[in-house]
Formats: structure tokens, C-alpha cells, sequence
């Protein structure tokens, strides 16, 4: 009974989608308000009825109802509440109602968040969404319904794979959609400016904070991810370069650049076209990774299903979504303008130049990325392009970009003079390259890319002190206290993303620099060195787990003849899948990681191992974080919370202009 | 300069770093690709020298030997046509087992050995990696006379199969 409530949901959530995608653009086409006035509870309706539909399936879950065909696929009675909850995103067609489910969300919180905005503009982002949803609505309710019965029900479930059992995953897709779908406000604003042909700076600032929102959930769900893949995945790898961390790393990079533009826009009116082209590129490329993940192109951990209805109803979607916006970009961005010149040394031709070296940057994870489907689906031969191909790109994209990152915040608007910013710099300059070429001859190693990096992170933070000095001195305030809390909230949000990723820099370069990983045979009783740290191993033992039974191995870690830690890894076994999984053991740290992982048992308890040093490597999901945290003190900046409260535009003309010579 | 030059020394400085960027990319894939073969392939002496490539197939049953340092591996891929001997020093994924499709990256040395230097991690029993699964199919429409052949992903059961 409960599913098929779930399911009835969904149809209703259909139906008010559909008029929420036309009648509000009519009505703001027409100028009729009272059509208009229907976005607004259409929206609040919708996501009633889809997180209804979410419940139904939760329940169907909780109370382990294996006459429904996707809990049985998922699930398993002795699996405990939380994984089985979990489950509901562990699959297809439950990962499908959570992204439907995270639309709604966001289409809620734009209709409590947008009492500032003009009725049209709202019913238009609201339609647009409206028309998003029904997309993603039409999809499961012909081809992939997650509550759809089996009968007869199966005596107990499947069980969801080993490998997303683990609390990573509870979380990791969750915070991912939320970013994804996130950019579809972006979206929305943009498609709802060309319908209205009213595309100026307060466009600009209305569609920032969301876009700055969507962007941090990104990071922060790609960082789990990442995450995850570390230390469960049993390799000690952080990121493989795999399709599906690209299918999510391609709208982040967008995404990036869709903030920055965002700011020119707001602050200067410029950008304006390319601004709005990247707001569709962001929210394509989430369409697109969507695409990637759930068609079952891709051989991964992550392709779920493998019908070819499925890939092709995506596929047609994309084509529509996509081709949609595009032409409708073509017809109407002409006739927006271009807004004010610059001259190439200047905040905005800096910004310019790292957006454009963003987006080559996503061009060529795109390339890497779909390069082999076109020629598997010409059935022109198989190929893979491995790691080496994106790291040689990436280093030699991403470091002009990150040296103009510490000039950005410096230079002018409109016009900046090298020479003056040459003077400014110098001795953040100086001290980075001094620091870089030295600090890895005193560790120990030098390499051209361990400077490299090391530079590039020092790089940043210099940069960014003296960038902050330079603001402090023109704020009022008698103390040095009061002068920094009169520093806005939003520029603190850019210092600090932008040290956030001077620490995820530290992480990789030291990493890659100095990690040590070593395939071992170790005999109960066995010593292993790595890095400074001695393992020795005691054995393995059986142990028996709720839904598993394992073997745990012991291993000592000492250094300088002093225990550091004891670590515990397993080989789990999941009958119902009968499934082996590797689960790792970790002791991690400020400065280093210590990883062992179990690999096969050999003869009289002896066993393969494997172990890791990993010196700073938390740096880099920590610098994930940092970056998120920067978009969240964005987005608490004063301006915006006045403008939720107001009706009125943010903040008196006046008051912006005197900020802006400030900026 | 007047604004019109400037105008074009910056948009032609804009291509040029478009198209600098343009080549490196063009350039490092290039050179980073990685072939997939099948064990005739192998056989057949189709496989690039010197350089990595890809095989998959099955794991003959009874061809895994572990040498005594439990490190070293030796297997057999095979695509029920042809067999390549493959070594391989490390931790084997988990759901390695003989009899299940597996890939592996790595160079052919002058004996005909394949050293692999990655062996890819399958994530479920009844899934099979599209290249094994490719590698098998191919022999055998080749043993049928077919000159196509569908790929069939075998033992790979629809929505419930595979994550």
C-alpha cells in the first residue's frame, strides 16, 4: 500500500510539474499575474508530494517490504537501519528520486529566498525548474520507478554492495546532488534572464549566493568521494581519474568558473554573455554527469543500470535541455550587450583569463572523458586514457591560473598598471620562490614539481596576506581588531577559498613527493619498514560482523621503538553477495597517514600486505573543506542577508560605489 | 597603440593561448592512450612493441601459480581461442578469481610474456568487465564465422547485477 502511495505521489508530482513548467512563463510572457502568481505553491505543492514519495520509499526500506523489486535489490534484513536507509540512494532508480527529491528542495528554498525578486523573474525560475522536474519525473515513472512490486516478494533482499556500506556513502551522494541540481538555480536565473531580456547586475547578484551554494555542496560531495575512494576502495589512491570522479569534477570546474564570472557581473555589469553561457554549461555538465553515471556507459563502480531505454531517454533529455538552452542563447544573448570595456591588465582580464583556462581545463577532462565512449559506440576499437594524460595537462593549465589567482585580488578593475602590481608583489614573490626552493632541500628531495607545487601553495597565502593588508588599510576602525571585522564577509569568503586551495596544493604535492608504498609478504611475527615507521604483524584473526564474517590482521606500528598505534585491517566476506572486500586500516594524522590493507593469505598465517606512508594527505580533502567554508562565508555576507529581508534591492547605489572603490 | 590594435593584440593573444593550450592537450592524449587487445589479437602479433596496452579475458581455471616470494603471480588470460601468460607483482583485486573475466594493463616482453603492472578490480561477482566480456564474444563469433560480433556482457544481470 505505502509504495504504491510513493508511487501515486510521483504521478501528482508530475502532473503540478507540468503546470508549474508552462503556466508561470506564459503568465510572465503575457504579463498576467495571476498566472504567475501559481509558480509559487505549484513549487511548494511539488516538493510536498516528492518528499512523500522519498518517505513512502524510506518506509519501504525501514520496514524491509522485499515485495518491492528495488528494496530487494538493495537491501538485507540483517543490514542495519541506517545502511538500509542509506540503500535508498544505493541504486538507479532510489539515486534518481533523491536527485528528483533535491530539485524540489531547491525549488522550495527558491520560493522562500526570492521575495526581493520582480513576480516575472520568479515565476520564470520557477517554470524553469518546473520543466526541469518534469524531465526527471517522466524518466521514472515510464522507465526506472523505484516502486515498482515483485511478486512473488523475495524472501529477503540482495543486499546493497559491501562497498557503499560504510558512512562515506550515506553522505557522499547526498552533498554531490545538492551541487549538481544546485546549479539548476543557476540555470534557472540564467534561462529566465534571456526569456526576460533583463539581464543586469542585480541579475548578477540575485543568482550568486545559490550559485555560490550549489558550489561549495560540490566540493565538499566530490571531497567525500574522494574520500571515500581512499579508504575503503583499498588501494590509497585519492582520485583515479575515472570517468565518474570527472563526470564530477567537469561541472565543478564550470562551476568555478561560473562563480568568478558571476562577480564581474555583479560588481562591473561585464561578462554578462559568457556569464550566462557558463550557467548553462555548469548545469549541462551536471545533466551530462548524470548522464555518465546512471546510463551504465562507463565500467565502474557507479553504472548502475545497463538498459538502453534508460540511456537513451537520458540521452534525449540532454539533447533537449541542452539544444534548448543553447538555441535560446543564441537568439536572445545578442541582445543583452556587452556591458563595460577593460583593458587586459585588469581584475577582469584576469578573471577572464582563468575562466578560460577553467573551461580548457574542463575541455580536456571532457575530451579524456568521452573520447573512448564515441569511439567504443563506433565500435572503432577500445581505448582508455589513463592518469597520465589529464596530470599532464593539469599541472601546465593549472599553474598560470593559480599565479594569476594571487594577482587577481590585487589588481584594479577596468585598468591595473603591471609595474604598480610588480612593486606590490615583490616580496610575496620573493619569499615564495626562496621558501620553495628551499623547503624540499631541507626535507630532503627535490624535484622541479615538488617546487613547483610548493610554490604555487606559498604562492597563494603570501599573496593573500598582502592582499588582506592592503584591504585593512583602507577600512575604518581604530584597532586592528575592529578593522578586520569591518573587512566584508565575502571577502574574507575569497581569502579563505583561496587559501583553501593552497592547502589542498600542500596535500597533493607532498603526497606525490614523498609517499612510500610497499607490497610486503609478512610472516606472523614480521617486520616491515616504511618511512620512519616499523609494522610488525601478529597474525590474523577471525572475527564475525552483522552482515559478514572477516579475518582482522594486527599489525604494531612503532617508531623509534615507540608504539604509535595499533591498526586493524580486514578481509571482509559478504555471503549474500558473496563478495570479498578489502577494508583498510588507517591511522591518520596532521602530517602523515599510516594504511594497511590486507591482500590474500598465503601459506602458515602468512599474509600479502600492503602499507602505506602518506605524508599530509588529509591536506587535501581539509583544503576541500577550506574552499567550502570560503563559499559559506560568501554567501553569509551582509548584503545578502539584507537582501532576503528587504523587498528592495540589496544594498543603496551609493554605499555599492563607495565599496567598489574600496574593492 | 590605439584601442582598435589593442583590441586585436588581445583577442590574438587570446588565440594563441587557446591554441598553445589546444596542442598540449591534443599532444598529451595522444601520447597517453591506452589500446585494448584481446588474447588473439596477442596471438595474432597485432599489439604495439614497447609500448602499454590493455588485455582482457578470462582467467583459465587451474593457471594461477603464486612464486615464493607470495608476491608474484602467474596467470593465464584467455578468450577460449588464444592464451596469453601473463606475470604480475603485487596485491590482486578482490574478486580475482580464475575462472572470471579480469583486465590488465602492461607490455608484452620479447618471450611472449605479458607484464602486467596493473590488474584492474572488478566490484561485483557477477559483473564482467565490457572488455573481458568483448574479448570473449569476439572469439567466438570468429569460431562461428561471423565477421560482427554483439558484445554481450555475460553474467551480468540487468538492474540488480552491477553497481
Amino acid at each position: 500500500m505505502i509504495p504504491e502511495i510513493g508511487h501515486f505521489a510521483l504521478i501528482l508530482a508530475l502532473c503540478v510539474a507540468v503546470v508549474q513548467g508552462i503556466l508561470p512563463i506564459y503568465g510572465a510572457a503575457v504579463g498576467n499575474s495571476a498566472l504567475m502568481a501559481v509558480a509559487k505553491p505549484a513549487a511548494r505543492g511539488q516538493f510536498l508530494l516528492v518528499l512523500t514519495a522519498f518517505c513512502c520509499l524510506g518506509y519501504a526500506f525501514a520496514e524491509k517490504d522485499f515485495s518491492v523489486l528495488y528494496v530487494a535489490a538493495t537491501s538485507n534484513s540483517p543490514a542495519s537501519l541506517h545502511y538500509r536507509l542509506a540503500a535508498i540512494w544505493g541504486a538507479h532508480e532510489g539515486s534518481l528520486l533523491l536527485w528528483t527529491f533535491i530539485l524540489t528542495v531547491w525549488m522550495f528554498a527558491v520560493t522562500l529566498f526570492s521575495a526581493h525578486l520582480p513576480d516575472a523573474t520568479r515565476s520564470r525560475i520557477l517554470g524553469v525548474m518546473g520543466l526541469v522536474s518534469v524531465g526527471f519525473l517522466l524518466f521514472m515513472l515510464t522507465v526506472s520507478n523505484p516502486f515498482e512490486r515483485l511478486i512473488p516478494a523475495a524472501p529477503d533482499g540482495r543486499d546493497l554492495n559491501p562497498l557503499l556500506q560504510d558512512p562515506g556513502m550515506v553522505i557522499h551522494p547526498p552533498m554531490l546532488y545538492m551541487g549538481y541540481v544546485g546549479f539548476s538555480v543557476a540555470f534557472a536565473f540564467a534561462i529566465a534572464a534571456l526569456l526576460g531580456g533583463n539581464l543586469d547586475a542585480a541579475w548578477a547578484r540575485w543568482s550568486r549566493p545559490w550559485t555560490t551554494v550549489a558550489w561549495c555542496f560540490l566540493t565538499v560531495g566530490i571531497a567525500m568521494g574522494s574520500g571515500w575512494a581512499y579508504y575503503e576502495l583499498g588501494w590509497g589512491g585519492w582520485w583515479f581519474w575515472d570517468p565518474v570522479e570527472n563526470a564530477s569534477f567537469m561541472p565543478w570546474l564550470a562551476g568555478t568558473a561560473l562563480v568568478h564570472s558571476l562577480a564581474v557581473t555583479d560588481k562591473r555589469g561585464g561578462f554578462k554573455v559568457w556569464t550566462v553561457l557558463l550557467a548553462i554549461m555548469a548545469f549541462s555538465l551536471s545533466l551530462l554527469g548524470t548522464f555518465l553515471v546512471r546510463s551504465g556507459v562507463l565500467t565502474s563502480v557507479h553504472a548502475f543500470a545497463t538498459d538502453p531505454k534508460r540511456g537513451l531517454f537520458i540521452l534525449a533529455f540532454l539533447a533537449i535541455v541542452i539544444g534548448g538552452s543553447l538555441a535560446l542563447y543564441a537568439w536572445r544573448a545578442p541582445r543583452v550587450g556587452l556591458g563595460g570595456g577593460f583593458a587586459m591588465v585588469s581584475r577582469e582580464g584576469m578573471l577572464l583569463a582563468n575562466n578560460v583556462l577553467l573551461i580548457a581545463a574542463m575541455g580536456s577532462v571532457l575530451l579524456g572523458t568521452l573520447y573512448p565512449l564515441f569511439l567504443d559506440a563506433l565500435d572503432l576499437g577500445k581505448i582508455s586514457v589513463g592518469p597520465p594524460y589529464f596530470d599532464s595537462v593539469f599541472v601546465p593549465l593549472m599553474t598560470p591560473a593559480i599565479f594569476l589567482m594571487g594577482i587577481g585580488p590585487l589588481a584594479q578593475w577596468k585598468k591595473a598598471s603591471l609595474p604598480d602590481l610588480a612593486k606590490r608583489l615583490r616580496w610575496a614573490f620573493g619569499v615564495s620562490v626562496i621558501t620553495a626552493l628551499a623547503l624540499p632541500v631541507v626535507m630532503g628531495n627535490w624535484t622541479p614539481l615538488l617546487s613547483l607545487g610548493l610554490l604555487l601553495a606559498i604562492w597563494i597565502v603570501t599573496t593573500a596576506i598582502v592582499t588582506l593588508r592592503e584591504r585593512l588599510a583602507h577600512v575604518s576602525g581604530n584597532t586592528l581588531l575592529e578593522r578586520l571585522a569591518s573587512v566584508p564577509r565575502s571577502y574574507w569568503g575569497m581569502l579563505v577559498a583561496h587559501c583553501g586551495i593552497a592547502v589542498f596544493i600542500v596535500g597533493v604535492t607532498m603526497v606525490k613527493g614523498f609517499e612510500t608504498e610497499k607490497d610486503v609478504r609478512m610472516n606472523v611475527g614480521e617486520t616491515a619498514t616504511i618511512g620512519d615507521y616499523t609494522f610488525r604483524f601478529d597474525g590474523a584473526q577471525d572475527v564475525v560482523g552483522p552482515n559478514y564474517t572477516a579475518a582482522r590482521g594486527i599489525f604494531h606500528v612503532s617508531r623509534d621503538g615507540r608504539e604509535t598505534t595499533v591498526l586493524y585491517p580486514e578481509k571482509r566476506r559478504y555471503p549474500v553477495q558473496n563478495q570479498v572486500m578489502t577494508e583498510a586500516a588507517i591511522d591518520p594524522g596532521l602530517l602523515r597517514d599510516l594504511y594497511v590493507s590486507l591482500g590474500e593469505p598465503l601459506d602458515d598465517g602468512a599474509w600479502s600486505v600492503r602499507l602505506y606512508h602518506k605524508p599530509f594527505v588529509d591536506w587535501i580533502w581539509g583544503g576541500c573543506f577550506i574552499m567550502a567554508l570560503g563559499g559559506v562565508l560568501a554567501v553569509s555576507d551582509r548584503r545578502y542577508r539584507i537582501a532576503w529581508r528587504r523587498q528592495e534591492p540589496a544594498v543603496p547605489a551609493s554605499t555599492r560605489t563607495a565599496r567598489r572603490k574600496v574593492a | 597603440m590605439k584601442p582598435r590594435h589593442k583590441r586585436f593584440a588581445f583577442i590574438g593573444l587570446g588565440l594563441l593561448v587557446l591554441g598553445v593550450a589546444t596542442v598540449l592537450i591534443l599532444n598529451a592524449f595522444q601520447s597517453n592512450l591506452v589500446f585494448f587487445f584481446t588474447p588473439s589479437q596477442v596471438a595474432d602479433g597485432e599489439v604495439p612493441q614497447g609500448r602499454s596496452f590493455r588485455i582482457g579475458g578470462m582467467i583459465e581455471d587451474g593457471s594461477l601459480v603464486r612464486e615464493n616470494d607470495g608476491l608474484t603471480v602467474r596467470f593465464i588470460v584467455t578468450d577460449t581461442a588464444k592464451r596469453v601468460p601473463v606475470t604480475y607483482k603485487g596485491i590482486l583485486p578482490d574478486l580475482f578469481k580464475e575462472g572470471k573475466g579480469a583486465v590488465a594493463q602492461g607490455k608484452l616482453n620479447a618471450d611472449g610474456t605479458f607484464v602486467a603492472s596493473e590488474v584492474l578490480a572488478k566490484h561485483d561477482e557477477n559483473y564482467m568487465p565490457p572488455e573481458a566480456a568483448e574479448a570473449l564474444a569476439k572469439a567466438k563469433a570468429s569460431g562461428a564465422q561471423q565477421s560482427k560480433s554483439l558484445v554481450v556482457p555475460q553474467g551480468r544481470q540487468g538492474r540488480e547485477g552491477s553497481l
